[in-house]
């Protein structure tokens, strides 16, 4: 691009060369729905509400019984084989127990806040590709119930919706630790969405396409857990706390909350709040395995046996299973192994640390994205071998440099920050020093007050009180 | 199918049906006996505390933090495209991009400056 041409673009905001550019197709979903009959649709709608129903219960099963493995004791194990039936039997009490609206409840709302927590849930799994291709009473149709070319930022917008179950919830009880644990828990799922959607650019600027079979179909060939390594790290840690889970589980810290913004829910409300979180674990999960871990297809080895065999028809629900459950795992190994951390130290790590963090890593992988496509110049050099973009080999320069500078930085204040905490106490303290008087430490010995006349703003009337 | 949104329908639907359904049938099958202690508030077995009419007066930091996610987010939503079509807009993307996010570390330096971002 010349330099007359790039002067025109930035005064007039628009890139010269899109004129002649057909209308953009890539961003098109690559699900093909033309053999898809509604009532098609209807029994996929149907087919993966069941799924996650059943995938729900069987969760809750798997979280108590890793838990109490964890724990060293065996878990439910009474309820059917292996207590597997115990999530069942729990569902069953919960709907024969009393419904209790408090009197001090606004009525309508609070009714309406768990069927949109509940209802809410169920909508982002419509978007996840389940599979690829298959024959389905006679038609050939994705598994996948629909697609759209804004598919994640729906799965975005539902989750925002959601959050108003919560926050209704809470406000609505007419109680005091449901509105704290409601307000908690909106704060904390609207704060970590920015950087969740700020992680999910990086896989954009590769599939080019916001389209989840699109984006799919891009990682046939590399998963993007690789390039996009930083977003995967980033993308897991909030969507822990995008759904209140340990050690974010904030919103319900028992010892402080009692249960957070559903304290005053009883029966199948409560129960509604409760299948809502698993859900969206569920959803969380799938859309980490779609954008990072390549859907549907097959881990690399066994995609390559038998010339694709296992990446084509029915297999591709195995494995999107399996990397869902992988995920849950991780929920679970986490819930067994961390405790709840303060709530100003898990905004300080949303606000001053993955938002800032994340943007650097979204202009980073800008930079490489264009070197990959040529923007930056197409010299090339050779090293060991193999020829490099000499812009590449620039940018990961320095990109490594500024993350070297970086941890030199943070590492000199982790050293100060050691220093500081590592040194004896002074022998001897001005308890007035601060301007309020301060305890001593054990082996301490308390120098005499200065007198009112140096200028310390020391109350004479209070020395000697504290001193004996 | 024609319209991609309709399926969309079909799982909302069979979502808030289950809802209503199993939250109704409780109702009916549950049991109701009245207890005046059991519809107040419930705050661990002591007197509960007045509560304000409509929940109050919210702390200002709750305000703060949505306001700063509303801002935060849209720019974040405007990165989108631009990372959608980065193949088709080439270095011109790039420079703007960059500009873009220079503004936006901008405002946001501005806030931590002025404690906007501090919890407590």
């Amino acid at each position: 691009m010349s330099n007359a041409t790039f002067a025109l673009e930035a005064l007039t905001g628009i890139p010269q060369h899109l004129a002649a550019l057909a209308p953009a197709t890539t961003d098109n979903p690559k699900a093909d729905f033309s053999d898809t009959p509604w009532w098609l649709s209807l029994v996929k709608a149907l087919l993966i509400f069941v799924y996650l129903l059943l995938s729900t219960l069987l969760v809750i099963w798997f979280e108590r019984r890793v838990i109490g493995r964890m724990q060293q004791r065996p878990g439910p194990n009474r309820t059917g084989p292996f207590g597997l039936l115990q999530t069942l039997a729990d569902g069953m009490k919960l709907m024969l127990k009393e419904d209790i609206t408090p009197a001090a409840a606004d009525r309508v709302v609070y009714s309406l806040a768990p069927l949109i927590a509940a209802t809410m849930a169920f909508v982002s799994f419509a978007i996840i590709p389940i599979g690829p291709d298959v024959w389905m009473f006679g038609h050939h149709t994705p598994l996948q119930l629909t697609d759209l070319p804004v598919a994640v930022l729906l799965v975005l917008a539902v989750a925002g919706i959601g959050v108003y179950g919560i926050v209704l919830a809470g406000w609505s009880s007419g109680s005091t630790y449901p509105l704290v644990g409601g307000l908690r828990s909106s704060a904390q799922v609207i704060s970590y969405e920015i950087a969740m959607g700020l992680a999910l650019v990086a896989v954009f600027l590769y599939s080019g396409s916001m389209s989840t079979s699109q984006i799919v179909a891009a990682q046939s060939s590399l998963w993007y857990i690789l390039p996009a390594f930083f977003s995967f790290v980033v993308y897991v840690i909030t969507m822990v706390g995008e759904t209140n889970r340990l050690p974010f589980d904030l919103a319900e810290g028992e010892g402080e909350l009692t249960g957070g913004f559903h304290t005053e829910y009883s029966s199948m409300r409560f129960a509604m709040f409760y299948l809502a979180e698993y859900i969206n674990m569920f959803t969380v999960s799938a859309l980490a395995t779609t954008m990072f871990l390549g859907g549907w297809q097959a881990p690399p080895g066994i995609a390559a046996i038998n010339s694709g065999m296992f990446n084509h028809g029915w297999w591709g629900i195995l494995w999107f299973t399996i990397k869902l459950w992988i995920f849950m795992w991780f929920f679970v190994w986490l819930r067994g192994s961390l405790p709840r951390v303060r709530y100003d130290q898990f905004m300080r790590l949303g606000w001053k640390f993955l938002i800032p963090v994340t943007l650097a890593w979204v202009v980073a992988v800008a930079f490489i994205r264009g070197a990959q496509l040529g923007y930056l110049g197409d010299s090339t050099v050779g090293l060991v071998g193999r020829e490099f973009p000499v812009a590449t080999l620039v940018i990961v320069g320095v990109i490594a440099a500024l993350a070297l500078g970086a941890t030199w930085v943070w590492e000199g204040k982790q050293a100060d920050k050691v220093a500081r905490e590592s040194a004896p106490p002074p022998e001897r303290i001005d308890p007035y020093a601060g301007g309020y008087p301060v305890p001593p430490m054990p082996g301490q010995e308390l120098v005499e007050p200065s007198p009112a006349i140096s200028g310390s703003p020391t109350p004479v009337a209070l020395k000697e009180d504290t001193r004996g | 199918m024609t319209n991609p949104y309709v399926p969309l329908l079909f799982l909302l639907a069979l979502g808030a049906g289950f809802a209503v359904l199993s939250v109704g049938t409780s109702l009916v099958v549950g049991p109701k006996r009245y207890n005046r202690a059991k519809l107040e508030a419930y705050e661990c077995g002591i007197q509960p505390s007045p509560h304000a009419a409509g929940g109050g007066r919210v702390p200002i930091k709750y305000y703060l933090t949505a306001m700063l996610f509303i801002i935060f987010d849209i720019e974040s939503v405007f990165l989108y495209p631009f990372a959608v079509a980065f193949n088709q807009l080439g270095l011109f993307a790039l420079v703007e991009m960059v500009l873009f996010v220079l503004t936006v570390f901008v405002a946001y330096a501005y806030v931590w400056r002025r404690g906007g971002l501090e919890w407590d």
